[in-house]
């Protein structure tokens, strides 16, 4: 990120931060994120290329999509995903083109592989072993605070039985 | 003189924060109350000297004395006032004192008001502050020292980042800081009540006005990070979960689950335990986004690895406390007593599905942010986790969670009937379908999703009334009698409802202006005009205009109504700093309602054409009101006088009625 000249290390903390730093690199460009020379005439075909970009990261910014970026290599990755789906390629052929070419870096979210397993595993694995948790302690706590209660002694299960037989 | 002065005042904080730290201890370990009341005796002080070494680095700023490095960096005497001021902590050795000032505004303020405490419990929080104090200020004076001087004093500053000057930065840290490190009383509460061995009901009772206000305080905070985000960067996104941004969501949201698991931990005695574990998750996560954002391991790990001091510090404080804390946790917690058993269906069981989903929420926040650090640390391998990735595991955490919100309040305690509260939520229920059906009458190409959201927003809305609803018997009994109801109601009644009720306008917010927003990209020579949704814009022509330290290139627009009639004009700039060379884009908005027209421009070329962006963006303002209106909720709650006065001490106060009868 030496893009800029004049922009220095100088963030403030938290949100701001580190997107100060990112943006103003951003900033010098004259572009903006997609221009309308990029544009392609067919509104369909544009729709599906905006929802591509979006799920398509810019490699040398800072977590931005190409579709909100205003670096020079965003432009061309947008200018080759709109020349892809113009030649007729299927969403799914243009993003494996620049996985092909980039790495699955370029990719914002993560295909599920043996490597990102643990990331989207993560969520339902939290709920899970949450409510694993809660059970198990539940559990333990009920019957710490009734222990006897479920075993009857021979003595009991007799003088039970004889009070059930009693009963018309 | 000053600066040294400032850099003296910081090195007597140290030296008292680790009397503070120490001293106290000791005597509350040999119940020696001389030693314990030296704690808040040593917080006051350490609260004077680190303001004085704060107003010094902000008199340096005022007077703009460049022969100070950190002034020399950040500064420029053209600049005005407020963002000399602000600038204080648009840097890293700045926001740093201003971590360390709030720290010990917070430490000072339970020194004075904790009257109320048990004196060893108070003893040993304030010692714990006192560690965290001298690990931040002994990073500031070994790593990042704002007071350091330059030999030959250059003339001119070199301007704060332009990006930065904006109204917004003077609040948004603040707030955000007030939040994260609001979070600490209850981190010091908690390793306090561990030290001692024993917690109760009354530790809630104590804790949880902090909590709520350092909640309180990171909600706007955030709001404010994100409404900046919004007309700053020039195309109008609200959240982009950025790892930053992340870093203070993780906190919020763990911050979220305390504030209600502690609800349970004061009404009826349960989940102590847990709720211990959310205090100290809630601060280590304020402390790892701090690392995240201080240490420079987010630009990138080979940024870390060129000038890991600053990082290796930040960690071991981060290692040294979060670990310590866990390891006492581990320790101590079992031994701890626990409280009141529940049915699952219950105000209780309501709550602890609320900590369950934030949690993992949190988790799963914590993981995305990370995850890439951790598999290019290990693997070398680089993936990217970005927006995508969150809103696809967020959402499906995030949605059950609010179709219970409504439900919860509605629970009794111990054991609660969903049948009935179901049935008191009706109204609610269908109201948000309606909605959902209006949606999908209206939208034209939308999101399919987006009418069940609009759903969930009104049904939590609606709920939040049916909540108040129920409390004041309004509509069932006569009006007066109600409104008498609803003002003997307690106010945290009314800011839990109220701050339900922001929520579901936040998510309002949201789902519109995701689902419906629309844009325009064009280049526009002047006088030729561009639609979007019912409003027509023309492109007057571009006029410059000097500012106190820019330049600016400002495009004039007129806005009619699509039917014809002159409605206002948007006037979005290029604005040029030439202290760094930089330039920024500065939007233009005009407010329709809750909804905004956002218009930014490019560079206009030789010809006088400019690029513009044009967007429509539908109810956005939803999303900040919604923040604020739980902010309102929040305060309203914390000026209940149950909370404020705190637990009565029955005890002593019973066996001296006692002994007078």
């Amino acid at each position: 990120m030496k893009l800029a000249s004049g922009a220095r290390q100088s963030n403030t903390f938290g949100l701001g931060v580190l997107l100060a730093l990112v943006f103003s690199v951003l900033a010098v460009f004259p572009l903006h994120a997609v221009e309308s020379n990029e544009m392609l005439a067919d509104p369909g075909l544009e729709a599906r290329a905006r929802n591509l970009s979006r799920e398509l990261r810019c490699l040398v910014c800072q977590n931005q999509s190409i579709d909100d970026s205003e670096a020079p290599l965003a432009h061309d990755l947008r200018v080759i995903v709109r020349e892809r789906l113009k030649a007729g390629d299927t969403d799914a052929q243009v993003v494996d083109f620049l996985v092909a070419r980039y790495g699955e870096f370029v990719l914002l979210k993560p295909r599920l592989s043996w490597h990102t397993l643990a990331l989207w595993g993560a969520p339902p694995a939290t709920v899970l072993l949450g409510i694993a948790l809660l059970i198990i302690v539940n559990r333990r706590r009920r019957s710490a605070l009734a222990p006897e209660a479920v075993n009857l002694t021979s003595a009991e299960e007799a003088r039970l039985a004889e009070l059930l037989r009693d009963q018309p | 003189m000053i600066a040294e002065l400032g850099h003296y005042a910081l090195v007597l904080a140290l030296g008292l924060a680790l009397v503070q730290g120490s001293m106290p201890i000791i005597g509350a370990r040999g119940n020696d109350t001389a030693l314990m009341t030296m704690a808040s005796a040593t917080a006051l002080a350490q609260f004077i000297f680190v303001s004085a070494a704060f107003a010094a680095l902000g008199a340096c700023y005022v007077t703009s004395d460049f022969s100070v490095l950190n002034v020399y960096e950040n500064s420029n005497s053209a600049m005005p006032l407020l963002y000399r001021l602000t600038s204080i902590w648009g840097n890293h050795e700045g926001s740093m004192m201003l971590w360390i000032l709030i720290l010990a505004v917070f430490g000072a303020l339970v020194a004075a008001f904790g009257n109320n405490l048990p004196l060893r419990l108070k003893t040993n929080a304030l010692a714990v502050q006192a560690w965290i104090a001298a690990a931040f200020e002994l990073f500031i004076l070994l790593t990042s020292n704002p007071f350091l001087r330059i030999a030959d004093a250059p003339f001119e500053g070199r301007d704060l980042n332009p990006i930065l000057q904006d109204p917004g930065l003077a609040f948004h840290p603040p707030f955000l800081y007030l939040g994260y490190v609001g979070f600490s009383i209850a981190f010091s509460f908690a390793i306090a009540a561990l030290l001692e061995g024993r917690i109760d009901a009354a530790w809630a009772r104590w804790v949880r006005p902090w909590v709520l206000g350092a909640w309180m305080c990171l909600t706007l905070g955030i709001a404010g990070g994100s409404f900046w985000a919004y007309y700053e960067l020039g195309w109008g996104g609200f959240w982009f979960w950025d790892p930053v941004e992340n870093a203070s969501l993780m906190p919020w949201l763990a911050g979220t689950a305390l504030l209600h698991s502690a609800v349970v931990m004061e009404k009826r005695g349960a989940l102590k335990v847990w709720t211990i574990l959310l205090a100290i998750v809630a601060f280590s996560l304020s402390l790892i986004g701090t690392f995240l954002v201080r240490s420079g391991v987010l630009t990138s790990v080979h940024a870390f690895a060129t000038d890991p001091r600053r990082g290796i510090f930040i960690l071991a404080i981060l290692i040294v406390f979060i670990g310590g804390a866990l390891a006492l946790y581990a320790w101590r917690a079992p031994l701890l007593k626990q409280g009141g058993l529940f049915a699952p269906i219950s105000r209780e069981g309501a709550l602890v599905f609320n900590n369950l989903l934030l949690t993992s929420a949190c988790a799963t926040v914590f993981v995305g942010t990370l995850y890439p650090l951790a598999l290019e640390a290990i693997t070398g391998e680089k993936i990217s986790v970005g927006p995508p990735f969150f809103n696809a595991t967020f959402a499906p955490l995030f949605i059950p969670l609010l179709l219970a919100m409504p439900f919860g309040p509605l629970l009794g305690w111990k054991r609660g009937d969903l049948l009935a509260a179901g049935q008191r939520l009706a109204v609610a229920a269908i109201l948000a379908a309606i909605a959902v059906a209006a949606a999908f009458a209206l939208q034209r190409g939308g999101p399919v999703l987006a009418p069940f959201g609009l759903g969930v927003a009104i049904f939590v809305m609606v709920g939040a009334l049916v909540d108040i609803a129920e409390r004041t018997l309004v509509l069932r009994i006569p009006l007066a009698a109600a409104l008498l109801r609803a003002v003997g109601l307690p106010r945290s009644a009314w800011g839990a409802a109220l701050a339900h009720f922001g929520m579901g306008v936040t998510l309002f917010g949201i789902v519109a202006v995701t689902a419906w927003g629309s844009e325009r990209i064009a280049v526009l020579k002047p006088s030729e005009t561009i639609e979007l949704a019912h409003y027509r814009l023309t492109f007057d022509g571009i006029l410059k205009r000097a500012g106190a330290n820019y330049q600016d290139s400002v495009g004039h627009f007129s806005v009619r109504r699509s039917g014809g009639d002159l409605i206002g004009a948007l006037e979005p700039s290029r604005r040029m700093f030439p202290s760094r060379e930089m330039a920024t884009t500065e939007a233009a908005l005009m407010t329709r309602g809750m909804s905004q027209l956002y218009l930014s421009i490019g560079d206009a070329t030789a010809q006088g054409a400019v690029p513009v962006r044009l967007y429509f963006k539908p109810q956005v303002l939803m999303i900040w009101l919604g923040a604020l209106i739980m902010f309102v909720g929040g305060a309203l709650s914390l000026s209940d006088r149950r909370l404020r006065v705190g637990a009565p001490r029955p005890a002593k106060a019973s066996a001296v009625l006692q002994a007078a009868k």
